[in-house]
């Protein structure tokens, strides 16, 4: 039996008295893309927060190859350092330069040596079209460019699972494909990744398995072939149609 | 591209004349000077005006007294530029108590709070008072008893609360995602506010923070209250000897020789700041 990357059990959260995420439970395989769609407000990004302890949540475990990650082991810098996350609004820091953004992490909390560590980031940048970018400040940069070196940053720790969070939902419509391709060779390269996207004919050409969360369930779950061309549960059907109609498949 | 070619090229800007440049500005010259001079004219030719120039602007007066208001400008000076940099350390640190959480670090943060209540709520002139002559009087062993070193720390406490507020509105104003970013990276407490908090923090106040730079630099003859042999006093000595009051308005030369363009400069900061904080949102 190959034990689950990820597995997230029974998780449930509360904003207030407002139930987010409800007995969520899944399971990512080693190298396995996960994407997880729906609704705004429907628990996606909640869901992704909890794993790096970002969000406390209230009920429920999550582990990472077979250990909770309120165990010893991980201890706040280890399950950092095993799980990255990408924001949409890519959060690099405007003060410091793109290869400090990147060494930053690794350098004051993983104690890896300035050479050491700008050399990783330096391959990174070149694999991720990034190269010469290194001495420019992050607003100096196209919004897509900031998403690739904020993927690079996450990378620098040399993560087991990688979580994205509407990474191009805040891009023009022109930088989202590059930021795309990254990802794709990303899983080209077996990365394991919790994706959470709107961008559904992404969806379906990256992921393994795609699920649909509405009211902070996961209410279907299935290869994206089936879920995007015979979704079971009428509630996903109604969701794709009017994503559909919205001409965003 | 041969396409460029059928774009019709914008007009030529035309480049004012002479005759349409000069006299806007000789307007501006003639009514200026109009303006002004009719003020002067009608001040100087004022029945007292010769008592108030002897007592105020009286040449002789000014220059007689001069050295020692110099001297004493330079006092404020230095204290001046010293405060400032203990300021602006004992401020930061106020702040980032004041932003902590956790139980464990709470001590500092109720130490912070009230601190800044308090210091914030008195008079910097009872401030001076009490520590230029009260801390001496005490005659404590081992501690300074110079009235200049008191009266200094004073002006640093009691400048330090309104200093630690900038920092505080400087630091909320960084965006959540950053702590956030921070926070994912695996960065303590600690290493979020030194690596990614308080650089921008500091950014986002800096013409805040030269402003107050700005109002210590004449609130430091406050000083004078406590024997300090400041410009101020200086220029009190001269005027209980003389009966003359020119050596006030040497004072008050020094200090605006000081101030206005420490001025221009916080107005240059703020003007770049703004454009930075444009050019950001484009």
């Amino acid at each position: 039996m190959s034990m689950n990357r990820v597995e997230i059990s029974s998780l449930t959260k509360y904003y207030g008295t407002n139930l987010v995420l409800d007995e969520v439970s899944l399971a990512v395989k080693e190298h396995e893309v996960v994407c997880l769609i729906g609704a705004s407000g429907s628990g996606k990004s909640t869901l992704l927060r909890c794993v790096n302890k970002l969000v406390p949540f209230d009920h429920g475990d999550i582990s990472i190859d077979g250990v909770s990650i309120f165990s010893e082991q991980f201890n706040n810098n280890e399950l950092h350092k095993r799980v990255g996350i990408v924001f949409q609004a890519y959060n690099l820091f405007p003060h410091i330069n793109v290869l400090n953004n990147i060494t930053l992490a690794p350098r004051k909390v993983h104690g890896v040596g300035r050479e050491e560590s700008e050399e990783r980031a330096m391959k990174l940048l070149e694999l991720f079209g990034m190269q010469g970018y290194e001495r420019s400040y992050p607003e100096q940069l196209s919004g897509g460019q900031q998403q690739r070196v904020a993927i690079v940053r996450a990378l620098a720790t040399q993560p087991d699972v990688l979580m994205l969070d509407e990474v191009t939902a805040a891009l023009d419509p022109e930088l989202i494909g590059g930021v795309l391709k990254v990802i794709k060779d990303l899983k080209t390269q077996g990365m394991t990744m919790l994706i959470v996207t709107h961008e559904m004919g992404f969806a379906r050409d990256v992921a393994d398995r795609v699920c649909f969360l509405e009211g902070g369930r996961i209410l279907e779950e299935a290869p994206p072939d089936k879920l995007f061309s015979a979704p079971e549960n009428p509630r996903t059907h109604q969701f794709l149609q009017r994503i559909i109609e919205a001409g965003r498949l | 591209m041969s396409s460029d070619a059928r774009v019709p090229a914008p007009p030529a800007r035309r480049t004012p004349s002479l005759k349409e440049r000069l006299v806007p500005a000789l307007i501006s010259v003639v009514s200026v000077t109009v303006f002004f001079g009719t003020i002067a004219w009608l001040v100087t030719s004022a029945e007292q005006w010769p008592r108030i120039r002897f007592q105020f602007f009286n040449p002789d007066a000014i220059m007689a007294a001069f050295p020692n208001v110099l001297r004493g400008f330079g006092i404020n000076m230095m204290v001046w530029a010293i405060a400032l940099v203990a300021i602006g350390v004992w401020a930061l640190i106020l702040a980032v108590f004041r932003s902590l959480n956790g139980p464990i670090l709470a001590p500092l943060k109720v130490f912070s709070i009230v601190y800044i209540d308090l210091l914030r709520g008195i008079p910097s002139l009872l401030l001076v008072l009490l520590f230029g002559f009260g801390v001496p009087a005490l005659q404590i062993p081992g501690l300074p008893r110079s009235s200049l070193f008191w009266g200094s720390v004073a002006m640093v406490l009691g400048y330090s609360a309104y200093a630690a507020e900038v920092y505080r509105s400087g630091m909320e104003a960084v965006h959540d995602g950053q702590r956030a970013a921070a926070k994912a990276l695996g960065l303590s407490q600690w290493q979020t506010l030194y690596y990614a908090i308080i650089p921008q923090a500091v950014r986002n106040v800096l013409p805040a923070l030269l402003n107050l730079a700005v109002a210590l630099q004449k609130d430091v003859a406050l000083l004078s209250v406590i024997g300090v042999r400041d410009a101020v006093r200086e220029a009190q000595i001269y005027t209980a000897r003389t009966f003359n009051y020119s050596s006030l308005i040497a004072a008050a030369i020094l200090f605006l020789i000081a101030t206005i363009p420490m001025a221009r400069i916080t107005d240059y900061v703020a003007r770049k700041d703004q454009e930075r904080r444009l050019q950001r949102t484009v």
